[in-house]
Order: C-alpha cells, then sequence, then structure tokens
C-alpha cells in the first residue's frame, strides 16, 4: 500500500491530520505510528501560543466546531522534543507550519529545514495576515503564493512543500494555481471551513472565539468537490486529500477524485485508532476491486464511465 | 510528557443499565480497563452506534471496576442525562455493545501517612470517590465524606457513603435532605472537627472552586477532578484546556484530559477558567488569536 506522494513514500496512503493527532505520542496506545502513512503534526508557529478561550468546539450534525487558536509549544519546543521522539518512533513525520507574517513562515521554514527527519512541510496558510489587516492568506492567492515561496526558500530541495488549501475561497482552482506558482511540490486538500453555532441558553455564539472550523463527514462532499475540481485543472499536481474521511470508501472516493493520498482528522476522535483502520479498510477497497496499488485508482472517477476497468466484484 | 498509563480501547458488552434516583448506572464489561484503573480516572464512551453522526465521544468518571468474575472485568459509570449522547447510552440494555476507552487522565494523589480524608461529591461527582475511599481506607486514612446536589433525588451513593466512610454529611440547595445549602456550607467545621489535611473533590466547577478555597483558608491541600467539554478524550485535540499553574509559577492551558481531570485546587484560576488570562504562557496581546 506504500504511495509516494511529491517524491515521498510513505508506509500507507492514510495520514493524521494536522490538529487531530497533536504529535502522534497520545495516539500510541492506538495504533503504531510507523506502520501509517504519515503523522502530520499539530500546526507549530514560531513562538508558544495559548489559544484560545473555552469553550473550543461544539458538536454538530456529523461534524464539529473548533476555535483552538493553534495552542502549541513553539518551534524551537517542538524541533528539540517532539520531532526526535516521531523520527525515533519510525514515524514519517510531516511537519506543519503556522505563522502570522511572510517573515514568520520564513523563520519557521529555515529552522525546520534545518532539522533531521523531515518528510514533508505542510504549510498551513489559514491564518491571519497580521501586515494585512487580518486577511486570511489562504483566501488570497497573490499572499498565499507569496507564504508558499517564502517557504520554499528555507527548506532544502529534496523536501516537499505542501501548501494546505482553505475551502473557503470562490475559486480553490486559481488558489492552487498561484501555490503551485510560488513553488509548493504539492496540495493538502482541505482546511476546516468556517461555521458557527448558537449556545441554546445564552442565545450567544458557543464557542470561546464565536466562529469556528468546521470539520468532520459534514464536510466530505465540499472537500471531495475541491479535489475534484483541482485534480481536473492540474492533473500532474500531487494531491492530499482531507474532510471528513471515517472509512476505507471515504478516502477511496478521494482517491477516485484525483488525491494521492489521504489525511484523517476528525474521525481520530471518535476512534483514536482511525489511521490505521482506514487504511486496513481501504486494502480491503482496493482488492474488492481488483486493483494493485492505490496508485492506480487516482483520478479514476474523471475517465468516461464505462472506461475503467475498476469495478466492485460483488453486487454493493 | 504526561501519558503514565496505557488506555485500552475496547468493544464491550453492556452487562446491565439501571436508573438510580435521578440518574443511570451503567455497568459495561471491558477488560483491560478494570485492571489499569485507578480513582479518578475516567473512560470516553463513543456513542449513538456505527454510523451515528454523533462523532465525539462522551467521557465519564470511573464508579468502580471489578477486575474478574464470570463476565470479566467489568467498569461501572453513573451518568445523567444532559443530551443526546447520554439520551442514547441511557437507552441501552444488556447485551448491547459499546465502545470504550480507558482508563484516561491522571488520579488522585494519595496521602503517604494514613491521615483523616474529606472526600466531597457534587451530584454524580461522588461516584468517582467510592473507588478512591477504599484506596484510602487500605492505607489506613479515615474517610468523612460530604455529598451535595440540588435535591434528594440528584444525591448519588448515600447509602455506600453511609455503609463505608466514618462519618457522611448532606447538603442539598432545598434542603429536601441534610443541611439547606451548599457543600460548603458544612465543610469549614468538617475540617475543623477531623483536622483532615486534604480534601478531595469531584463536582461542578463553581463547587471544586468553592472547595479549593474553603480548603486553602484552613490551610488543606484540595484535589479536585474537574469536567470540561472534551472531544477526544485522549490529549489531541486540545479543546479541554483550562488555565493552571504550573511548579515553575507560570500559568499554561492545560489539558484538562491528559493533564488532569484531577488538579491540585490551588493551582486552577477557578475565576478564570474559560478564559486565558493575562501572563499566559502565549497569550496574545492585543487583537486575539485565530
Ligand atoms: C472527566 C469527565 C468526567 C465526567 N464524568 C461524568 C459522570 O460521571 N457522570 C455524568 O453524568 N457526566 C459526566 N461528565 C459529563 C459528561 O461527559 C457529559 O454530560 C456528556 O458528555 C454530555 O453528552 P450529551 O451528548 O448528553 O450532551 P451534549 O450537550 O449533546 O454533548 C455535546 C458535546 O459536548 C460535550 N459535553 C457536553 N457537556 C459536557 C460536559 N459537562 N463535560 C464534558 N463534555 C461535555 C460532549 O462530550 C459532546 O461532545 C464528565 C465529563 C468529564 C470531562
Ligand atoms: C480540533 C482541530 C484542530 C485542527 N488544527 C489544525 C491545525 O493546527 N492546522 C491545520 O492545518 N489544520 C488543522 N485542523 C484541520 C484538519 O487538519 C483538517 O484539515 C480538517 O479538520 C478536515 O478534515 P477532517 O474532517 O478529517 O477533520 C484542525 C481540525 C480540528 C478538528
Ligand atoms: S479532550 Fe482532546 S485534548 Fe483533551
Amino acid at each position: 500500500m506504500t504511495v509516494e506522494v511529491a517524491g515521498v513514500r510513505y508506509p500507507t496512503p492514510v495520514m493524521t491530520a494536522s490538529g487531530c493527532a497533536a504529535a502522534g505520542r497520545e495516539l500510541t496506545p492506538f495504533l503504531d505510528l510507523a506502520a501509517i502513512g504519515a503523522v502530520v503534526t499539530k500546526s507549530v508557529m514560531l513562538d508558544a501560543r495559548s489559544g484560545r478561550a473555552t469553550p473550543r468546539m461544539v458538536e454538530t450534525p456529523s461534524g464539529m466546531l473548533n476555535s483552538i487558536g493553534l495552542q502549541g509549544p513553539g518551534i524551537d519546543t517542538f524541533l528539540a522534543d517532539d520531532l526526535p521522539w516521531l523520527v525515533k518512533q519510525g514515524a514519517q513525520p510531516v511537519v506543519s507550519i503556522a505563522g502570522g507574517s511572510l517573515g514568520e513562515y520564513a523563520e519557521l521554514a529555515r529552522r525546520v529545514g534545518m532539522a533531521p527527519g523531515v518528510a514533508a512541510v505542510e504549510v498551513n496558510i489559514s491564518c491571519p495576515n497580521v501586515e494585512n489587516r487580518g486577511l486570511v492568506f489562504a483566501c488570497d492567492p497573490f499572499q498565499a503564493a507569496r507564504v508558499i515561496s517564502a517557504t520554499r526558500r528555507g527548506i532544502p530541495k529534496d523536501i516537499p512543500v505542501l501548501a494546505k488549501l482553505s475551502p473557503d475561497v470562490t475559486d480553490i482552482v486559481t488558489v492552487a494555481e498561484a501555490v503551485m506558482e510560488g513553488g509548493a511540490s504539492g496540495l493538502s486538500m482541505v482546511n476546516t471551513t468556517l461555521g458557527l453555532a448558537i449556545d441554546p441558553v445564552t442565545l450567544r455564539p458557543a464557542l470561546g472565539g464565536v466562529t469556528g472550523g468546521l470539520s468532520g463527514p459534514a464536510i466530505r462532499p465540499l472537500a471531495l468537490r475541491c479535489v475534484w475540481q483541482v485534480y481536473a485543472a492540474m492533473p500532474e499536481v500531487p494531491i492530499i486529500g482531507i474532510g471528513g474521511i471515517r472509512t476505507g470508501f471515504d478516502a477511496l472516493e478521494f482517491l477516485a477524485a484525483g488525491a494521492s493520498a489521504v489525511q484523517v482528522g476528525t474521525s481520530t476522535f471518535h476512534d483514536p485508532s482511525s489511521p490505521a483502520r482506514v487504511a486496513d479498510e481501504l486494502r480491503s477497497e482496493l482488492a474488492l476491486r481488483a486493483a494493485v496499488s492505490p496508485r492506480e485508482v487516482v483520478g479514476v472517477a474523471h475517465r468516461p464511465a464505462g472506461t475503467s476497468a475498476l469495478r466492485a466484484e460483488v453486487s454493493m | 510528557m504526561t501519558v503514565t498509563y496505557d488506555p485500552l480501547q475496547v468493544s464491550g458488552r453492556v452487562l446491565s443499565n439501571d436508573r438510580v434516583g435521578a440518574y443511570h448506572h451503567l455497568t459495561v464489561v471491558a477488560p483491560g480497563i478494570a485492571e489499569r484503573t485507578r480513582p479518578g480516572t475516567f473512560v470516553a464512551m463513543a456513542v449513538g452506534g456505527e454510523h451515528t453522526g454523533m462523532l465525539l465521544r462522551r467521557s465519564f468518571s470511573i464508579y468502580r471496576t471489578r477486575s474478574s468474575g464470570v463476565y470479566g472485568g467489568t467498569v461501572e459509570v453513573v451518568f445523567a442525562v444532559a443530551g443526546k449522547g447520554t439520551e442514547w447510552l441511557a437507552g441501552l440494555r444488556g447485551g448491547d455493545i459499546l465502545d470504550v476507552i480507558g482508563p484516561l487522565g491522571r488520579p488522585f494523589t494519595l496521602p503517604r501517612q494514613p491521615v483523616p480524608c474529606v472526600l466531597v461529591g457534587g451530584g454524580y461527582g461522588t461516584a468517582p470517590l467510592f473507588g478512591l475511599a477504599d484506596r484510602l481506607r487500605e492505607r489506613g486514612c479515615a474517610v468523612h465524606m460530604v455529598l451535595g446536589a440540588a435535591t434528594e433525588t440528584r444525591l448519588f451513593g448515600l447509602l455506600e457513603a453511609r455503609r463505608t466512610s466514618q462519618s457522611v454529611e448532606v447538603s442539598t440547595d432545598d434542603g429536601s435532605l441534610g443541611v439547606r445549602g451548599q457543600v460548603t456550607t458544612v465543610l469549614p467545621a468538617l475540617l475543623q472537627r477531623t483536622g483532615a489535611p486534604v480534601v478531595y473533590a469531584c463536582g461542578p466547577m463553581a463547587m471544586l472552586r468553592a472547595v479549593a478555597a474553603v480548603a486553602e483558608e484552613r490551610g488543606a491541600r484540595s484535589q479536585c477532578a474537574v469536567e470540561e467539554a472534551m472531544a477526544c478524550g485522549v490529549g489531541v485535540c486540545m479543546t479541554c484546556v483550562l488555565p493552571v499553574r504550573g511548579d515553575d509559577g507560570h500559568v499554561r492551558m492545560v489539558r484538562s484530559c491528559t493533564d488532569g481531570p484531577v488538579f491540585r485546587g490551588d493551582r486552577v484560576l477557578w475565576d478564570e477558567v474559560g478564559t486565558v488570562p493575562a501572563g499566559t504562557v502565549g497569550a496574545p496581546g492585543a487583537g486575539g488569536q485565530r
């Protein structure tokens, strides 16, 4: 089940999603970190962050809203403690970084770029740009591209830089093209979409941070649509599909729409073994369709009806 | 890091699910969890069945465990119906399957000396105190309990408390049983009478705050098991945080699932739970954080 994404091999196509697995340690009772595709770590910033006030989450139909506010220890602690630990476990670490300015991304990249054992860098660009009225980088193709090129410069050539896109844009293909121009090696799609919930008692926003990111199966069709559109426009670009994946078939849907690998986020809260379980289920889904490798199904949904040999061998 | 034990994920069979006053008493066969449980730890249960839209686990203090027996190890919890997840749990019958993760979190710290201890439970918060009381008695500690609730039917475990504790005091907000008022109405005198140097508490946050304050006034230590909304229960989501002062004097937003649920009462910034207090490690300047 190994796959290659932007030149890096992963043991399976199923990774954890940033912010849903911390830096891996807490999942060790439930799965083997070395056997899953990759551990995508919680987005880390330059300095320690307290994150936002609670309540930080609300359960919503088939999903949840979160407003964590990127709580974390800061890059130096992460590189000193978490990354070496992950490397020692034999896991593939994909390091997610987040910043508030171009300079911050550049500095993060410089430090991550010097650390041994990084499989890939994922750039969380769903952050407000403090130098541009707090507008989110991911929503502006120009700013998004600048963040990616600032990051790319600090990272050694053999380490891919993945741009993590927000679905909260008018045209996802425009942003995808811009970040690829900016030097991205591939795309992680998608981050959460902005939502709101009202507290039944106070009739005020339920989250301390007012709005929050919606995730889970509720956003799967939206995420799948984003992957489909970008693959249709740029089939050569490596895509990691993210959004509401809970089962092996959900993962297969993303591969068929054009993703080369997937990440499992919110489902990990329901079942902490999810990243391993989804991979097992995906293996069965592929076998059912007589596919020998995940590679074979990538983008098959884009082929005209009747031209793919990949059909389930049993009536479903 | 704070993972000091290995929680298990078990697909358990429900043995019984009974009403007890305002609460439900659920017993699940969950081999392995019982053996690892220490007082104050909790379990996180998946609710709603296989295809549910309720993604987040529900956390419950462990009331009792039995390591072995005809059915293998069992875990018992006591819960109130608070929403759709607990409503689903209340509908479980013997034989139904339930996905349980546990034990999670840090347990109560036990005193080294055989000192008298006061255990304060609010509502179903009494449940985890019985296992604690057993451990304390094993160490020769005299156990005194205070049970509080809004009204009589919301008291849990009064008979058990009377049977097993040196003394039991009861308070209800409406005066339907025991002293009219709150646990802190009776706590100062009890601390005075017993000379207990340590108070253990589990219950609503407002109660914990008040108990911690009384303990501090009296020069006693308090160990409080908090209840913060949790999405994962295992330490990966960062939703369950509250401001706690560390050994180094710095305040951090700390996960109640892995660093708690039991905290020293004098370390939690009770009045600022729900905020990020100024001066917290990594706190924002003006403008907030996304
Ligand atoms: C460590 C710990 C121990 C607990 N022990 C007990 C116990 O022994 N008995 C008992 O009756 N209850 C206990 N609770 C509270 C219990 O977890 C909630 O009442 C329950 O999750 C509510 O779920 P629901 O679906 O009915 O409510 P909903 O309001 O529909 O829940 C929606 C979401 O919010 C979360 N949530 C809502 N209220 C709480 C809360 N008070 N605490 C944590 N998460 C919440 C739920 O997990 C769920 O994700 C404990 C909570 C924690 C954190
Ligand atoms: C609690 C929580 C925290 C998250 N934190 C981050 C983060 O730090 N960086 C990031 O790029 N994405 C973060 N995400 C987004 C996820 O990585 C993922 O893109 C999104 O949740 C959609 O996938 P899912 O439906 O499988 O969860 C977070 C999501 C959740 C639910
Ligand atoms: S509940 Fe997820 S980190 Fe505590």
